[in-house]
């Protein structure tokens, strides 16, 4: 296909088709933050109803939906697919890459995602959605009636797949891709922190995969493995369930401390400090990841050896996030410090990720653990380790990284309306929630009585809550409003240090126009303290090679989708729609794999003009 | 620019390496195969958890035929050992070799296929069923999803051999004969894994 030919295509047509690794990081971020709002609003209906003791906003059977869908939601369809936007927009251009190693399948890893979203949330409007918690236990979600449960395992399924393609693709990306001169100790931290959540995205989803299957067959297939009476053992999924689900947590913490990595340098106008301590922490922490899955487990009756071993582990952990904690600290010591509104979000991440770290030590202690088990206490810790962390690392994120994906800064009087309100929102609904823990009110539930010392700091939580929706509103209202403030200059921060600030904005198809040479970690830094501030080339300006898009993405993950249904209502006889769904997507994967597709060029006038008219 | 064919003497010593899109895709289907050793961990974890789960069902030891089964690890081991002579034909050039070899692994394939096929049979008219214990649920589970890797292996094969019957060896489909072999490597150890844990250590142990 020629160039011209590749640009008369509709708009529409090319978002669906596109392999291009921005575009689709665009779709990342739209379709993470309309799931975000998702979340967010049940989170909300969840807070009204426990206002008041004995409240009755909602009848607990919807209580129960709202927990397992905020957890779910938050995790697979908001936070990790705003990472992974955020991933696939800025790891190529941070290694100097012209796209990542599989467009294609970059492109099938976020359809599939948005299909198992989609499937996972209609389950609310066809007989209720799943009530079982984000782990979804046996034999409570095996026994579950109704169809919620088997929306929740092939939504995940479909939308795990997606992930796991996604994690493969930037493992070669980063390994294969790279600008000549950037070797892997010359890697900007977000790509380094990226590359190890691949790594670990790559070995704990197929854990889930198989969880998933088991359950699925389980109540669909009646498979027995986790009947006690048949000789089953419930005891499995916990330990599948948290093979992935451990290693999952620090699959969302790690690119969050990637980009806090990238954010406070910038704006304290130094180099990161202990970069390659904060490489091997960053190593360390994702091995221990693996170590630590039977500290969800400690009242399950491991036995003392056990526990303690896992507890050991989880302790260790504290010892590399300790490092990273003191290297940010360390960078800003003596730092021009700047308070925008990015690094604002990573300043308070600091003390408020340390907060849940120390909780999390707490936990990690196995005899303390059964009285913590399961109540508040919990729900505080990973509210702030993952808000603390994972959502405050987006925002610094996002606002650091707006002008480079939109082409305008986001206004920062806004900006710091925004920070602060969600700051003492989200500090007013969870620090209080420890001690609602600590005097024993567990978790999921759907309400509390009076006079037990509960109504006030239930009362606050919710206040909490209303200040971080009205922050969240106030952030969105300023992604309309700032529009204007359009941005022309490669580096509009006035210190980027990385290669994502050596490109014109707004970013053209193909990225570099010559792929950069890179000379020292910080590869811009050092051009503009030893060099003459621009990048040197690493070729010779030529025609460029591009993929072409393709449509069958979207199809692969629509025949899924119909599968899907085809084993949901597998009782009521509509197990021939599985059938169909999977001939659909293995015929795609068939015309995919005979149809050679070799892509087409942008000749190189074409580029000389993109460059003249910046 | 890839997709004209290779001459053999102009053949890159490792045409499946020699572009970087063959480059990544061999890369890329190393961590594949990484995280589906992940996937068949869980599925043997899930195995040797539920292996005495047979409640008033047939056990291991009543049901496992050892001669039955060594004879199909043979073949799967036989038909790995002619990807391997597919593989060192098209390092040699040999276009024919490569498709030759490459279809007798296929039919191995299918011959251990059938196999399964019937053992399965068997073992449901002995009154092992897939709903008749966790046992039974766990052993179809994990020796099932290994027979469905050899059925999609197959199938992809099989759409190698035909798709470039005619086209010679190219740098497009060097790195499609390869990893596609790769693939059939891991399901063969796979099953040495069944093999041993499965039926050895169902009736020795």
């Amino acid at each position: 296909m020629s160039y011209a030919k590749a640009q008369s295509k509709s708009t529409l047509w090319d978002w669906l088709t596109t392999v291009d690794h921005k575009k689709i990081g665009i779709m990342y971020l739209v379709a993470g933050a309309f799931f975000f709002a998702l979340g967010g609003l049940e989170a909300i209906l969840m807070r009204i109803q426990l206002m008041f003791p004995e409240f009755t906003f909602l009848p607990a059977q919807t209580f129960n939906e709202l927990l397992t869908m905020h957890g779910t939601t938050m995790i697979f369809l908001a936070a990790m697919p705003l990472l992974f936007g955020l991933m696939n927009y800025i790891i190529p251009l941070q290694i100097g890459a012209r796209d990542v190693a599989f467009p294609f399948l970059n492109s099938l890893g976020f359809w599939l995602f948005l299909f198992g979203g989609i499937l996972l949330n209609i389950s609310w409007f066809v007989g209720g959605a799943p009530d079982a918690g984000w782990t979804a236990y046996v034999p409570l979600s095996s026994e579950s009636p109704g169809t919620g449960i088997d929306y929740y395992v092939l939504g995940l399924q479909v939308s795990g797949a997606g992930t796991l393609i996604g994690g493969i693709n930037f493992l070669v990306t980063i390994i294969n891709m790279r600008a000549p001169g950037m070797s892997m100790m010359r890697m900007p931290l977000f790509t380094w922190s990226s590359f190890v959540a691949s790594i670990l995205i790559l070995f704990a989803f197929p854990a889930l995969t198989i969880g998933l299957l088991l359950l699925m067959l389980e109540r669909v297939f009646d498979a027995t493995y986790f009947n006690v009476g048949m000789g089953g053992n419930v005891i499995i999924w916990q330990h599948l369930f948290w093979i992935f689900g451990h290693p999952e947590v620090y699959i969302l913490i790690l690119p969050a401390f990637g980009i806090f990595s990238e954010v406070i340098p910038t704006f304290a106008k130094k180099r990161l400090f202990g970069y390659s301590a904060m490489v091997f922490a960053t190593l360390i922490i994702g091995f221990l990841g693996f170590m630590v899955w039977a500290h969800h487990m400690f009242t399950v009756g491991m036995g003392p050896v056990a526990n303690s071993i896992f507890a050991v582990a989880t302790m260790a952990i504290a010892v590399p996030t300790g490092i990273k904690i003191f290297n940010w600290l360390l960078t800003l010591w003596g730092g021009r410090i700047r308070f925008t509104t990015a690094n604002l979000f990573a300043l308070a991440f600091i003390p408020s990720f340390v907060m849940g770290g120390v909780t999390g030590v707490m936990l990690a202690t196995s005899a303390a653990n059964y009285q913590f088990h399961d109540t508040y206490f919990v729900v505080a810790h990973f509210h702030y380790v993952i808000i603390g962390g994972v959502v405050l690392g987006l925002f610094a994120g996002a606002y650091y990284w707006w002008p480079r994906i939109f082409g305008y800064k986001l206004d920062e009087k806004l900006g710091k309306i925004f920070f602060w309100l969600f700051l003492i929102g989200f500090h007013l609904t969870f620090f209080v929630q420890h001690f609602l823990g600590l005097i024993g009110m567990p978790r999921r539930v759907a309400s509390y009585l009076d006079g037990q010392g509960l109504n006030a700091m239930n009362l606050i939580s919710t206040i909490g809550a209303f200040l971080m929706a009205v922050a969240f509103i106030i952030f969105v209202v300023s992604i309309f409003t700032s529009r204007n403030n359009k941005v022309t200059e490669e580096d509009p921060w006035g210190d980027g240090r990385t290669l994502e600030w050596t490109i014109p904005t707004p970013t053209p198809e193909y990225n570099f126009a010559q792929t950069p040479l890179v000379r020292d970690v910080d590869a811009l830094w050092y051009e503009k303290y030893e060099g003459d501030g621009k990048m040197k080339a690493a070729e010779p300006l030529g025609d460029i090679h591009m993929p072409n898009g393709s449509i069958l993405p979207i199809v692969i993950s629509l025949g899924l989708f119909i599968a899907s249904f085809g084993f949901i209502y597998h009782h009521a006889g509509f197990t021939w729609l599985a059938v169909v769904g999977l001939a659909i997507t293995f015929g795609a994967m068939f015309v995919r794999s005979i149809k050679e597709d070799h892509g087409y060029h942008i000749p190189v006038d074409e580029i000389t003009n993109n460059k003249g008219g910046e | 620019m890839a997709d004209h064919t290779i001459d053999h003497n102009t053949l890159p010593p490792n045409p499946e390496k020699a572009t970087l899109e063959g480059r990544n895709k061999f890369m890329g289907f190393w961590f594949f195969l990484g995280g589906e050793t992940v996937l068949f961990a869980s599925l043997f974890g899930t195995y040797l958890g539920l292996r005495g789960g047979t409640v008033d069902g047939p056990g291991p030891s009543e049901l496992f035929h050892l001669p039955f089964v060594f004879l199909m690890t043979m073949i799967l081991l036989t038909s790995s050992l002619t990807s391997v002579f597919a593989i060192i034909s098209m390092k040699r050039g040999n276009y024919k070799g490569l498709l030759a070899w490459m279809t007798v692994t296929v039919l191995l394939g299918v011959a251990f296929l059938g196999l399964e096929i019937y053992e399965f049979v068997e073992y449901v008219d002995h009154g092992l069923g897939f709903t008749t214990s966790a046992f039974g649920s766990a052993f179809y589970t994990l020796v099932g999803t290994h027979g469905a890797h050899v059925a999609f292996g197959i199938a992809w094969i099989t759409t190698l051999i035909i798709r470039y019957r005619k086209s010679g060896l190219t740098l497009t489909n060097a790195p499609k004969f390869y990893t596609a072999v790769l693939y059939w490597h891991f399901i063969d150890v796979v099953w040495v894994f069944i093999f041993s844990i499965v039926y050895l250590m169902g009736i020795g142990g």
